[in-house]
């Protein structure tokens, strides 16, 4: 069958990119395929896992539970624009440091949840940081060195004056 | 896992949508956050010829909070009502139950009104709805029509809403004063569906008796089962009600299902300890007293 095709604008990590997809291309396939930003990763693709977890004007979303036609004209985050000055991003370094990752699959989403998290709330309690991630699978890590590496990103942003 | 193929219609004003949704008929699906619908359609459970982006259709994002009542718009993400201080001040039971729907994350995408045109008999919403009597208006191209939430659940994932319909806006009418509200539930793990939730709204008279008594139950039933408890409460001071007794008699009213998660019998029992918690602290909070 032949499907309409649609033009999409989209500003991700701050350069306009423009792609033209069926109605149906989900935002998670967009940025992989259409735009070739793999860092992105799918793992349910039903909103259950959390690993396609992006920034849809600053605020985290399931990339794979929205369509990129709605998308545009709007302003996307990915794992890739996480990263400033050259530089590896507070929460990324904490990530590092408190070894809150072992296969990686999941890493992008949790970076993305926990970015957005601690914008709003820069200093949350031991049970917020397990809310706040309660909606990404991972099933490397038994979660306490992410919950650690969540505390350690608040301490590193704190130090930076964010 | 990818969605099948559908027409894709993005419509920037009402008119425009409700002539679309018209045209559409049966065939035609609102999309909104997405967020039920989407994995639905990843699943291939629904596949419909039609998909009517509301998204940039404005003025559907209202919050409007007064001593009414708080109405919400088409297009207000679970979020906003969660944060909307207007939204907690006169309806406390909103943010309650907003807490218990899924993830943040799909809290900042997903809707209220989708919530509740979706009507899973697991989901939070439907039931505040029913339990508060509030309503949902309805608009196609040939007017707009207001149905009572008794009307509005027909049964699981089916509601009034016909084809060529887009609903606008719920309405959730405020308590009278002294009355108190909780809603608590019990999943596999924070943020699934429910195995058994129990809202509970209760109204004291002047005496601190209770005048009004209401508990509104999720995933025992084929739409949130409502039941009035009032008269189990009794003549005397609600300080001194038997709410396990009170919830015995919400226990009786459910007629829950087995599955995987949860047999029928625990999901009856669930049902029991949470109304009794629930309308416990409701009282508490009628009486301007924390749990």
């Amino acid at each position: 069958m032949n499907e309409t095709r649609h033009h999409v604008t989209l500003t991700v990590n701050g350069v306009v990119r423009e792609a033209t997809v069926p109605g149906r291309r989900l935002l998670s396939d967009c940025l992989r395929h259409d735009l070739g930003l793999t860092g992105t990763h799918v793992g349910c693709e039903h909103g259950v896992c959390g690993a396609c977890t992006v920034l849809l004007d600053g605020e985290p979303v399931r990339s794979c539970l929205t369509f990129a036609v709605t998308a545009d004209g709007h302003e996307i985050t990915t794992v890739e624009g996480l990263a400033r000055d050259g530089g590896l991003s507070p929460v990324q370094r904490a990530f590092t440091e408190r070894h809150a990752l072992q296969c990686g699959f999941c890493t992008p989403g949790f970076l993305c949840t926990v970015t957005a998290f601690l914008r709003d709330n820069p200093v949350p309690t031991e049970e917020e940081a397990l809310e706040a991630v309660a909606g990404n699978l991972c099933r490397c890590t038994g979660y306490q060195n992410i919950l650690k590496a969540v505390h350690r990103a608040a301490e590193l942003q704190a130090e930076e004056g964010r | 896992m990818k969605p099948p193929p559908f027409d894709y219609h993005g419509p920037v004003t009402l008119g425009e949508a409700l002539d679309v949704l018209a045209e559409a008929g049966p065939g035609g699906k609102v999309l909104a956050g997405g967020q039920s619908l989407i994995p639905l359609l990843n699943m291939r459970l629904a596949a419909p010829a039609h998909i009517v982006d509301v998204n940039r259709v404005p003025g559907l994002d209202g919050i409007e909070a007064g001593p009414e009542g708080v109405r919400v718009g088409a297009l207000a993400r679970h979020a906003a009502v969660e944060r909307s201080p207007g939204a907690a001040a006169a309806l406390p039971l909103l943010r309650q139950a907003l807490r218990l729907v899924a993830h943040p994350v799909i809290r900042n995408r997903g809707t209220v009104v989708g919530s509740l045109v979706h009507a899973d008999p697991a989901a939070e919403m439907p039931a505040v709805l029913a339990l508060l009597g509030g309503s949902v208006r309805l608009a196609s191209r040939d007017g707009e029509r207001e149905v009572p939430a008794a009307e509005f659940f027909t049964g699981p994932m089916e509601s009034a809403l016909r084809p060529g319909e887009l609903a606008l806006s719920a309405f959730f009418p405020a308590l009278p004063p002294r009355s108190g509200t909780a809603f608590y539930e019990v999943a596999r793990r924070h943020g699934d569906y429910a195995v058994a939730g129990v809202a509970a709204a209760v109204t004291l008279d002047e005496d601190l008796r209770v005048a009004a008594a209401r508990v509104a139950c999720v995933s025992v039933g084929p739409v949130p089962v409502v039941v009035d408890v009032t008269s189990a409460c009794g003549p005397g001071p609600a300080a001194a009600a038997g709410w396990e007794a009170v919830a015995g008699a919400v226990q009786d009213r459910v007629d829950p299902e087995g599955d995987i998660h949860a047999t029928a019998e625990y999901r009856r029992h669930l049902t029991g300890v949470l109304a009794a918690r629930a309308l416990r602290d409701a009282a508490l909070a009628a009486r301007g007293e924390e749990s």
